[in-house]
């Protein structure tokens, strides 16, 4: 039935200057058929419906179910996989700068205390130092008072001896004197203008 | 119809023909089951979506490769757009959009091909899908909100007076979603092709052959345009019907 349309209009067609007058030729069925499929859109060709609908039913039925149980979970795992990734590898990061800056810390921290140490050290080498430097000082100033102590008692020694000398050799040389011009020796008086004369000499 | 013009001819017959529903194998009918060449071009559907999402995706790799990288994008624009419009319980109904976008998408693109079959210029398609759309989501309109669904159509942000007028507007508007829904798709694939192959019968004439020529390559690149763009318009066409019924108060 369909061949002998599809052949009525094929005819149709070719006879189409006056497509009127075909339709008129050939009757209803073939001006219906004519319409369907020259002068319509085949889109409007009820005829195939059934068939279109029935594989698009068919098509989207399948596609559904690839997309759904194949494609998008998997493409969803693929992405999710990826921002865990970048999710671990940012908090990783994190942890590694939290991490550099405890050895920052501690590092300073250890820098500090070795300062700290070293002032202490540096105290306590100047504290000692000092020490050994006023006891060799306080020695020093000790051994220096006593040598001056003892220089003078020797120089007092020698000034003494010195005077006593000299008394001596005056009164001996005064009483040769005294005896040489014939003189009589008074011991007592010798002694007395030898002291008086040596007063103003031995001061 | 036909107009004869010369012995290359204007045969604006077979502006259409490319639309026709054929057998594929034999003569006779198309019955329901007969496969034709829209079985053909479905299955291409089938097969085109799946070597970019399944045979893309096989390395399954942290750092993407150029088709895993494309499988992602795809998947990642569509998934935003559920997200975006319809909101975070949209995204249960995720996959049926993602099908939805895939299915118009590829048969957008393989419609380009020479030669091929556009299933999406023929209204029984757009038709049943806009219709399942529609369907579907006035389905979960009710499901979800019971009587509460019918919100939609009564604007309380209005004065009362109007309501009723809004009402009726809102009514009609609703009921007339799947039919533009549906007609913006196949009319825009039907003239894009028929208006390729017009100028592709005129190249036929050696004196307006170049200016022909050159039409058709950049109503071709407009096509390319158009494939993607409408896709994504049907896709996000559902995701606004699919808010409505998820947030039916205005």
């Amino acid at each position: 039935m369909i061949s002998l349309l599809q052949e009525a209009a094929t005819h149709a067609v070719e006879h189409s200057e006056d497509a009127a007058a075909a339709a008129v030729a050939h009757g209803d069925a073939a001006d219906a058929a004519h319409a369907a499929q020259s002068t319509g859109l085949p889109q409007l060709d009820l005829s195939t419906f059934a068939n279109q609908i029935f594989w698009l039913v068919l098509c989207l039925l399948v596609l559904y179910w690839v997309l759904a149980k194949v494609a998008l979970p998997r493409i969803a795992a693929v992405i999710s996989d990826r921002q865990g990734a970048v999710t671990g590898d940012l908090m990783a990061a994190e942890e590694f700068k939290q991490k550099a800056k405890e050895a920052e810390a501690a590092y300073d921290k250890a820098l500090a205390d070795a300062r700290s140490e070293a002032q202490k050290i540096v105290a306590a080498n100047r504290a000692e130092i000092q020490k050994e430097l006023d006891q060799a000082i306080a020695h020093a100033d000790a051994e220096i008072a006593a040598r001056t102590a003892e220089s003078e008692k020797r120089i007092n020694e020698i000034r003494e001896s010195a005077a006593t000398n000299a008394r001596e050799v005056a009164r001996d040389v005064t009483a040769e004197l005294v005896r040489t011009f014939g003189g009589n020796v008074d011991d007592a008086a010798v002694d007395r203008a030898v002291d008086n004369r040596m007063k103003g000499a031995m001061q | 119809m036909a107009t004869e013009a010369g012995d290359g001819g204007l045969h604006f017959d077979s502006v259409l023909s490319q639309f026709e529903v054929k057998r594929l194998f034999g003569t006779g009918p198309v019955e329901w089951y007969t496969p034709t060449n829209v079985t053909l071009w479905l299955f291409l559907i089938i097969v085109a979506t799946a070597a970019l999402l399944i045979w893309g995706t096989r390395g399954r790799s942290m750092v993407p490769n150029r088709s895993q990288s494309m499988a992602e994008l795809t998947y990642g624009m569509v998934h935003k757009m559920v997200e975006d419009i319809s909101g975070k319980d949209g995204l249960k109904y995720f996959p049926y959009i993602m099908t939805l976008f895939m299915f118009v998408l590829f048969a957008n693109f393989l419609g380009l091909l020479p030669k091929a079959f556009t299933v999406t210029s023929h209204i029984a398609v757009t038709g049943v899908l806009a219709f399942s759309v529609f369907f579907t989501v006035t389905a979960i309109g009710f499901i979800k909100h019971g009587a509460h669904f019918l919100d939609l159509f009564w604007v309380r942000s209005a004065p009362l007076a109007i309501r009723p007028v809004l009402a009726v507007i809102e009514v009609i508007s609703y009921f007339v979603r799947p039919v533009s829904h549906s007609i913006r798709l196949a009319g825009n694939m039907i003239a894009g092709h028929a208006v390729i192959k017009v100028f592709a019968a005129f190249a036929g004439i050696a004196a307006v052959a170049p200016v022909s020529i050159l039409a058709v390559v950049g109503m071709y690149a407009f096509e390319a345009l158009v494939a993607f763009i409408q896709a994504y318009v049907f896709a996000i066409l559902t995701c606004v019907y699919l808010k409505d019924a998820l947030h039916p108060s205005h």
